[in-house]
């Protein structure tokens, strides 16, 4: 390169500001919820209406990053006019549309969800979704005691169609050994609620890799990779950012899972600080999961542009380097 | 070429553009997260043409993959100029507007005929033919590159080679519209725009004008030397010819990063006094006289990055560091004290504001900004700024606000190690997705991905050669030998090999490669050298 002009003076710096072209504007739109008028820009959905007004919606397989599947139901609400109930976080708002969030029937679906997920799923580290179930009055106990647990992989491999009723009066349950095959992730399915967002993070919603879908059906539904084969044999590129969406804590990293089952795991005691990897010029932000000077776990923040939430297998696992104890010496790191 | 070196776009631009040319960049791997992006757009319908000697993951997802042979990259990309010239489409008004040295250029690029493209290096005439009128075609396109670029001995003529293509169609300046190099580590932008480069003042500021310098003279009291500095390179020319003795190192590894590795090693040993700063004792550490061990920087102490969008990003301190090692920003200011300057308590704000106060392109980025967001662009001018999105949005005002850009003719230039009976195979380097430059960082962590390092070989080389997958062989080239496992794959072509240097502990792959380098950056030409491959036991 030559040693041209502004080699030793800058560019003048633009008269304006530089910025992307401007959006067609369209009219906002005006809806009902529970009697109040509320306005929301075009193309926003019911959910965003809801939340503007300040009602706290309860979601489940929802994501702000992610396509609405439309699949756990527990958002839904009702709309004059609808015969049934639709999904508020995917419905978009149409001007004139009259919602109730909170009628008989609303409460009555959402209880029916929750209870059925109650009953079926181990929702122990799924905080959230407990206090929602709470909320409705979901009372699970009333369809009798968890039936047997399935053995490991048994689940994975029964036929759709055949699906076999349990004996009696017991509950269904997804209920089965986790599945430990790396020493990276842990998959947990028997608190799996079967959301999809670990499937879509994993395909064209962010990562595109496409290492795992749902198989089977109905009851027998799940989570599985390519002839459900061990991660370690499929397309899994353990960027985590499955885990990274899960809502109930079926898919874990591996540290937390250990921690939790020697009872180690408090978060009373982690801090979550905010730097940048250093893997690579990208600039992502690590949420860094520090326990006893420890990282225990790595996320990112999904409202940050450029990871929305994503990582790669670098920055959420490759922080052995600095997991040194307080005490220890630093040559012997 | 345009007077600061940065991406010019941002990432979320990608989403929104037409065509993406992925050159010279395994992104899929190497810069995963920006990939996401790529892919965005890529839904969103733009054309991605990866051009790359590998059939890399990245190129899998391309529209056309443009496979050329190491080192040709300057033959396609003024065919592809040539074509645009050729079938006139070329932004003339561009080009009259904000752009000197058209015609020049033109003539230069008269004879990369499709034709002679194709021969030199070989990617079909038809796909150069569709590319070059996709890029110009196309209201918005950007052109991305990593080291498939940079790491050869002509680097800086390849950068400009896609310059050129840029200022020919217009490409350049316009919102979804512009050229972006990844940057391969957190910081590699943030370290040239503070000023870690031989020429430069913090701010992209030339040291040797006078105004710069009397700036940061009156602020340091103190008196910048008047005259820029050695690269990389040009400290180890000067190792070799003496006149550097001494050598303070800062979280580099360059017995193990450098190429030519036995070169390397002897040149550090003849210096009679070398000082390592790392967070770990590498191998460059145990030569050294004295070993400062330091703080992670990206989680054990506070500060800026700057990323590939140009963006300013906050580190902070997660965790306390192990005993003894410390913040790197309180070695420095202690061995200052040492040597008689108390510059006071170290304090990260404290000096980002007094950058700030020096270079005029940070100077909108406080602390405060950062803190309640996620980083600012810069050029970012005052505290009402918003950062730019995108750079070089002058060249499109009217009338043109300041200088013109000039055309820059570049010729080929192939690589500098030829191929012959001898050293039959062209040997190229590169990152995997779950390991880090010489592993320092990464081969702590259980990779359920990681297979150690191997000599990657085509399946018809290796039937050829009569060598098995997994088996081990000697690799040969005109500077030494190595052993690794072969491992055969789809996306090398006959005649081409692929290692990367993840595990120079175990495969010392620098013992291989050519230390070229270009004379204007300085770069090595890791991506290019000869070699042959021999069964042992023969």
């Amino acid at each position: 390169m030559s040693e041209s002009t502004y080699w030793f003076q800058p560019p003048p710096r633009p008269s304006k500001i530089p910025l992307p072209p401007e959006e067609p504007k369209i009219p906002p739109v005006e809806i009902s919820i529970d009697g109040s008028k509320v306005v929301v820009p075009a193309g926003a959905t019911i959910l965003d209406a809801c939340k503007k007004v300040g009602l706290d919606t309860p979601t489940i397989c929802y994501h702000d990053t992610l396509t609405p599947v439309n699949v756990c139901r527990v958002c839904v609400v009702e709309l004059d006019g609808s015969r049934t109930l639709v999904p508020s976080c995917s419905r978009k708002a149409e001007t004139g549309m009259v919602i109730k969030t909170d009628s008989e029937r609303v409460r009555h679906s959402r209880k029916m969800v929750l209870e059925f997920l109650q009953s079926s799923v181990d929702l122990s580290t799924a905080p959230q979704i407990v206090k929602q179930a709470e909320r409705y009055g979901a009372n699970s106990a009333r369809y009798g005691e968890s039936a047997t647990p399935a053995a490991a992989n048994e689940r994975d491999h029964r036929h759709a169609g055949h699906h076999e009723f349990p004996p009696g009066n017991r509950a269904q349950t997804v209920a089965q050994p986790p599945k430990i095959d790396n020493d990276l992730y842990v998959r947990d399915y028997a608190k799996c609620l079967l959301c999809y967002k670990c499937v879509e993070a994993c395909g064209t919603d962010a990562q595109n890799t496409f290492a795992i879908a749902v198989a089977g059906r109905g009851f027998d539904g799940r989570i599985s990779t390519e002839f459900n084969n061990p991660l370690p044999d499929s397309a899994c590129v353990y960027c985590g950012n499955c885990i990274g969406v899960c809502p109930t804590g079926a898919l874990s990293f591996k540290s937390e899972f250990d921690m939790r089952k020697e009872g180690t795991w408090d978060e009373s005691k982690q801090t979550k600080t905010d730097t940048i990897c250093s893997f690579c010029g990208v600039g992502c932000t690590l949420s860094l999961h520090v326990q006893d000077n420890r990282i225990v776990k790595v996320m990112s923040p999904g409202e940050q542009e450029i990871t929305r939430g994503n990582l790669c297998i670098k920055g959420r696992f490759g922080y052995s380097h600095v997991q040194n104890e307080p005490d220890k010496d630093a040559r012997t790191r | 070429m345009f007077g600061a070196g940065g991406g010019t776009n941002s990432y979320g631009e990608v989403e929104k553009t037409d065509v993406i040319l992925l050159w010279g960049s395994n992104a899929r791997e190497t810069h995963p997260i920006f990939f996401h992006h790529v892919l965005k757009g890529v839904h969103n319908g733009a054309r991605l043409f990866a051009i790359d000697p590998r059939r890399t993951s990245s190129a899998r997802w391309a529209d056309s993959w443009l496979g050329l042979d190491v080192g040709t990259d300057i033959v396609v990309s003024n065919a592809v100029a040539r074509e645009i010239i050729a079938s006139d489409l070329h932004n003339k008004e561009f080009i009259n507007h904000a752009t000197i040295g058209f015609e020049e250029f033109a003539r230069s690029v008269e004879s990369f005929t499709l034709e002679y493209a194709e021969r030199e290096s070989g990617v079909p005439a038809a796909a150069i033919r569709d590319m070059a009128h996709a890029y110009a075609k196309a209201d918005r396109a950007i052109i991305c590159w990593t080291l498939g670029i940079t790491e050869h001995h002509n680097a800086v003529d390849n950068v400009t080679s896609l310059i050129n293509l840029a200022l020919l169609t217009g490409h350049v300046g316009k919102y979804g519209s512009g050229l972006n190099p990844l940057r391969g580590q957190n910081n590699v932008q943030g370290g040239g725009d503070m000023g870690a480069l031989p020429d430069r003042l913090p701010g992209f500021q030339h040291v040797e004008v006078d105004a710069f310098r009397e700036k940061f003279n009156r602020k340091w009291n103190a008196t910048v030397p008047p005259k820029r500095g050695w690269n990389l390179t040009g400290m180890f020319h000067a190792m070799e010819t003496g006149e550097l003795k001494s050598v303070y190192v800062i979280g580099e590894n360059p017995l193990q990063s450098e190429a030519d590795r036995t070169r390397t090693e002897g040149l550090l040993k003849s210096l009679e006094f070398l000082v390592v700063q790392d967070i770990y004792l590498t191998p460059t550490g145990e030569m050294a006289d004295v070993v400062l061990p330091a703080g992670a920087g990206w989680c054990e102490s506070e500060g800026t990055v700057t990323n590939s969008e140009r963006r300013v990003q906050r580190v902070r301190k997660a965790k306390e560091p192990p005993l003894g090692a410390r913040d790197d920003v309180d070695i420095l200011f202690e061995l200052a004290k040492r040597l008689g300057h108390d510059w006071g308590a170290p304090n990260s704000k404290d000096i980002w504001d007094e950058l700030r106060s020096l270079s005029p392109v940070h100077a909108g980025i406080s602390y405060d900004r950062l803190d309640t967001g996620h980083g600012l662009q810069w050029p970012c001018w005052d505290e009402s700024h918003p950062g730019e999105m995108f750079l070089h949005s002058r060249l499109w005002e009217k009338p043109l606000n300041g200088p013109p850009v000039s055309f820059t003719p570049v010729a080929h230039d192939p690589p500098v190690e030829p191929l012959t009976p001898e050293y039959p195979l062209r040997l190229t380097t590169g990152r995997r997705l779950d390991d880090y430059n010489t592993g320092v960082q990464t081969s702590g962590f259980s990779s359920p991905l990681r297979r150690g390092e191997t000599l990657d070989l085509s399946p018809e080389d290796a039937e050829t050669l009569g060598i098995k997958d997994g088996e081990i062989v000697r690799v040969v080239s005109r500077r030494g030998a190595i052993e690794a496992p072969v491992r055969t794959t789809q996306s090398l072509r006959p005649g081409l090999a692929f290692m990367t240097f993840h595990f120079q502990d175990k495969v010392n792959t620098n013992i291989l490669t050519i230390d070229e380098t270009d004379p204007k950056a300085g770069t090595a030409e890791f991506k290019a050298c000869a070699i042959r491959v021999e069964r042992l036991g023969n």
